[in-house]
């Protein structure tokens, strides 16, 4: 167990060095970090829970996108059966599923063939899974076309996509560096935006749905008429931002938001208010020119998540493409009405259902906490262990001190994040690694007395302790690995340095301690061993 | 420099001076466990089961009674954390402030010296939504010259998932692991190792019910933290039973018990004054976030853990039958003679059994 050969030796100190040599670009300030060759600007994240930031789990309204999806089924139905000239009648949506009877008998089978045609694949093209997006049957000249789970959930998969992307497009907006945002099971979105103050301005842009429309306001009735019988059937009460006013507003949509190309704050050259200036593209503009020109002197609304942004007058018919909002904004309303708008609808509706967020002072001060109890737990450790066992104590520290290099090594080379309960973690782990000494002096000290010279005692002792430190390491490896599947945020921090303690103290334990032990023997050939 | 950096600087050199008299030689080394100890763990196990088996359901006994403080993390709710930029904060009138917002049970709890308050909301009826606005609200009533530190709202989703992950992940941990020992020892000592530990989370979390700890996320990471070490120590003393089983085929199994145990218990007790030294740190410096974490921890690895290794682990091999079927191999010869450690009593005679 003493003998190591020279290429051995020196590939132990070198693997031990490197690793440790890792954590150097974490320590270096940001500017000099960005001047190193790629493949070595990796990193050692702080966790939110030290730099400070928001932690934000939104969950796409499932239920949402079902009922968008019923309604688009439905126009489908209408449209399929206007093409084909065949009537019906009863169409409606019930439960999961549209229904509708034929209008005439005879034409059932060619209704049928038609609207099977609708139903598609689930999964695209590659995945043949077998599965369709909606099932047609037919009862008693009945005819149902019912989503499946696997249609929704694939539509539900398609939304968290578009969702992300749109999320992205708006949280760059803010100028916020290195925000995280991911896809989180199903129907899940994590968005992490580290140095941000106050998440309230975050949370007001994730949580509008952005779904700009342009439409004619119905001047058939008064709002306040609507309000009290029935609004026409084409038309429908929206009201103001603050609530307060009704309006009466056509449901043909004119020009809807995705035809908008850019949108920018500015202010109006005439009443100097916080105005969104916006442009169409081609085919919105010719839409939009077609529209006003029509209706020159009517009113049109500006509808934003079914809400009254405005509702002016058509002086004039719009023809240039482009136009503006105006709506007693203040200037942070116009900039953050333009992100929306510029990042484009969300295809639903997005709830947040997790917020974690924590100051940029209380994240100093646990940054602050951490390494105080690192100092102050490592001198314990490192006094007592001198105390016990004298030199060997001595080695063990050092084997110690590399053990939490390389912690910091690997943790920087993963680019893992660094939390509070991380730094728990490696505190603990610096009490722990040092069992591993303690069981081979203890076992050394035992074939001491057994009669053993100290070199032999001192072989048997590694002999038979490592496989005692590798079963005793292994079990609460397990429980660091369950740690991590169940875990998340800053207690996945914890397992993850917990875990890669107990690898890094496995390495120490069977190649560092040991060769030190063995470069001592061979330079001092002692007689005694001073355990 | 004031007096606690003298202190500090005090300390650090005193510590240098006893490490490098030790070092050269000049003091002899610590040694908290003399050499040869014959302790009778096994004579304990009369009185360590039926205290262990009365503590449990006691522990149960709180559990069902008192139950666990759970955090927002497995309740759902609002927690925040806020500091008076005053650096002082009138926690009554805070408190009336925040009843009056009609949010049921408001938990006021202040920490620190400078002004540093703890707040919960409970979850409110109303769905997601409805957290999210708790958070607003509370931030227009107490106004501007508070400070928000930590802010933070579990759904009602999110804490139910999170309670369902945690209870599968002690589950699938206590399993994973108990597979592992049948692979690498016997099945005896995979279910003695398995006993010992379900007995030190029951304890632990009779302590958390008892000092009403709160149960939150990085709770979940104590108990599997403490299920991890408190087999590990267990583990190093049935890796010692197994050798001294293959050793000594004659001994009685309470003999062989006794050595193994008396055999490690200087490197127990080392190891666990280092786990107890960095708990301790952390305790005293980890600051609020982590501090549930670290009381745990010091509870479950340094109290429990030890006492449990020794006084329950190792004797329930006994009603296990561990080394049992050990006379069969009378006649193999003994490959080492027996260790001075070994205590004098374990003269190779027949087994008593």
């Amino acid at each position: 167990m003493l003998h190591f050969s020279r290429w051995k030796a020196l590939a132990i100190l070198l693997t031990s060095l490197i690793v440790c040599l890792f954590t150097v670009p974490s320590l270096l300030p940001h500017q000099d970090f960005l001047k190193l060759p790629n493949f070595m600007q990796r990193r050692l994240v702080l966790g939110l829970d030290l730099q400070g930031g928001s932690h934000i789990l939104l969950e796409v309204d499932s239920a949402a996108v079902r009922k968008e999806k019923l309604e688009a089924l439905r126009d489908d139905v209408r449209r399929v059966l206007r093409e084909a000239r065949i009537g019906y009648r009863n169409l409606s949506i019930q439960g999961n599923s549209v229904q509708l009877r034929a209008g005439k008998p005879e034409e059932l089978p060619e209704a049928l063939r038609r609207l099977r045609e609708l139903s598609a694949p689930t999964g695209g093209l590659l995945a043949a899974t077998g599965q369709r997006d909606i099932e047609v049957s037919e009862k008693d000249g009945l005819i149902q076309l019912m989503l499946t789970d696997a249609g929704i959930r694939n539509r539900v998969r398609q939304a968290v996509d578009q969702s992300i992307e749109i999320v992205r497009r708006r949280i760059d907006e803010l100028g916020t560096v290195e925000p995280l945002i991911q896809r989180q099971g199903d129907d899940r979105i994590l968005v992490q935006v580290p140095g941000l103050q106050d998440p309230a301005r975050l949370k007001a842009l994730l949580g509008k749905t952005a779904k700009l429309t342009f439409r004619m306001v119905d001047l058939s009735m008064t709002a306040e008429q609507a309000q009290q019988g029935r609004p026409p059937a084409d038309s429908e009460l929206l009201y103001s931002q603050d609530g307060k006013q009704p309006y009466l507003i056509e449901r043909r949509v004119l020009v809807p938001g995705e035809d908008l190309v850019d949108a920018q704050p500015g202010f109006d050259h005439r009443t100097n208010e916080p105005v969104v200036n916006f442009r169409f593209n081609t085919q919105g503009g010719r839409r939009f020119a077609t529209a006003t020109s029509e209706n020159v002197g009517k009113p049109f609304a500006i509808v934003l998540d079914n809400q009254v942004i405005s509702a002016p007058v058509i002086r004039e018919p719009i023809t240039g493409g482009s136009g503006q909002i105006s709506g007693q904004f203040t200037v942070q309303g116009a900039n953050d009405l333009a992100i929306l708008l510029r990042a484009g609808a969300l295809p639903a509706p997005l709830t947040i259902i997790e917020e974690r967020t924590v100051g940029p002072g209380l994240g100093q001060d646990s940054i602050n906490a951490g390494i105080n109890a690192a100092y102050l737990g490592m001198a314990l450790v490192i006094v007592f262990m001198i105390v016990t066992y004298g030199l060997f104590g001595l080695f063990a520290n050092l084997a110690v001190a590399v053990n939490v290099g390389m912690i910091l090594g690997i943790l920087s080379f993963l680019g893992a994040t660094l939390t509070l309960p991380g730094i728990a973690g490696i505190v603990l782990t610096v009490g722990i690694a040092v069992d591993s000494n303690v069981l081979i002096y203890e076992r050394i000290r035992e074939e001491l007395r057994g009669g053993r010279t100290p070199v032999m005692a001192i072989d048997a002792g590694f002999s038979r302790a490592l496989a005692t430190i590798l079963d005793s390491n292994i079990t609460t490896f397990i429980a660091a690995a369950v740690l991590f599947f169940i875990g998340t945020g800053a207690v996945r921090g914890f397992a993850v340095t917990l875990g890669v303690g107990i690898l890094t103290t496995l390495f120490t334990a069977f190649t560092l301690t040991r060769l030190i032990v063995a470069l001592w023997v061979r330079w001092w050939r002692p007689q005694t061993v001073p355990v | 420099m004031d007096t606690t950096t003298l202190l500090i600087y005090g300390l650090i050199a005193a510590a240098t001076v006893v490490c490098l008299l030790v070092l050269f030689g000049y003091l002899p080394h610590l040694r908290i466990v003399p050499d040869d100890t014959k302790f009778d763990f096994m004579r304990f196990r009369r009185i360590s089961f039926p205290i262990s088996a009365a503590l449990s359901i006691l522990a149960l006994t709180l559990y069902f009674t008192h139950g666990l403080n759970f955090g927002i993390d497995f309740k759902g709710g609002t927690l925040l954390e806020v500091q008076s930029k005053a650096g002082k904060i009138d926690l009554a009138q805070m408190r009336s402030k925040l009843d009056s917002l009609g949010y049921g049970e408001v938990q006021l709890q202040e920490f620190g010296s400078n002004g540093e308050v703890l707040i919960r909301v409970s979850q409110q009826p109303g769905g997601e939504k409805a957290q999210q606005d708790v958070v607003t609200r509370v931030k227009e009533t107490l106004g501007a010259d508070i400070d928000y530190r930590r802010v933070e709202v579990v759904g009602p989703r999110v804490s139910q998932e999170l309670l369902g992950y945690g209870t599968i992940g002690i589950i699938a941990a206590i399993f994973c692991i108990l597979i592992y020992l049948w692979f690498r020892f016997e099945w005896q000592f995979a279910l003695g190792a398995m006993i010992a530990n379900v007995h030190d989370l029951v304890l632990t979390i009779g302590f958390m019910s008892i000092a009403q700890v709160d149960f939150d996320l990085t709770s979940i990471a104590a108990l599997l933290t403490i299920l991890g070490y408190s087999l590990n120590d267990t583990v190093v003393i049935y890796d010692r039973i197994r050798e001294m089983l293959r050793k000594y085929k004659k001994l009685s199994i309470e003999d062989l018990l006794n050595i193994s145990i008396n055999a490690t218990l200087s490197r127990s007790i080392i190891t666990h004054v280092t786990v107890s030294a960095a708990l301790f740190a952390l305790l005293v410096f980890g600051g609020h976030a982590i501090h549930s974490f670290s009381a745990t921890m010091m509870f479950g690895v340094v109290l429990v853990g030890t006492y449990t290794s020794v006084f329950i682990a190792s004797p329930i091999l006994i009603y296990l039958g561990v080394g049992l079927g050990r006379t069969a191999h009378v006649d193999t010869p003994v490959e080492e003679p027996a260790p001075s450690i070994a205590p004098g009593a374990p003269t190779p005679s027949p087994s008593k059994r």
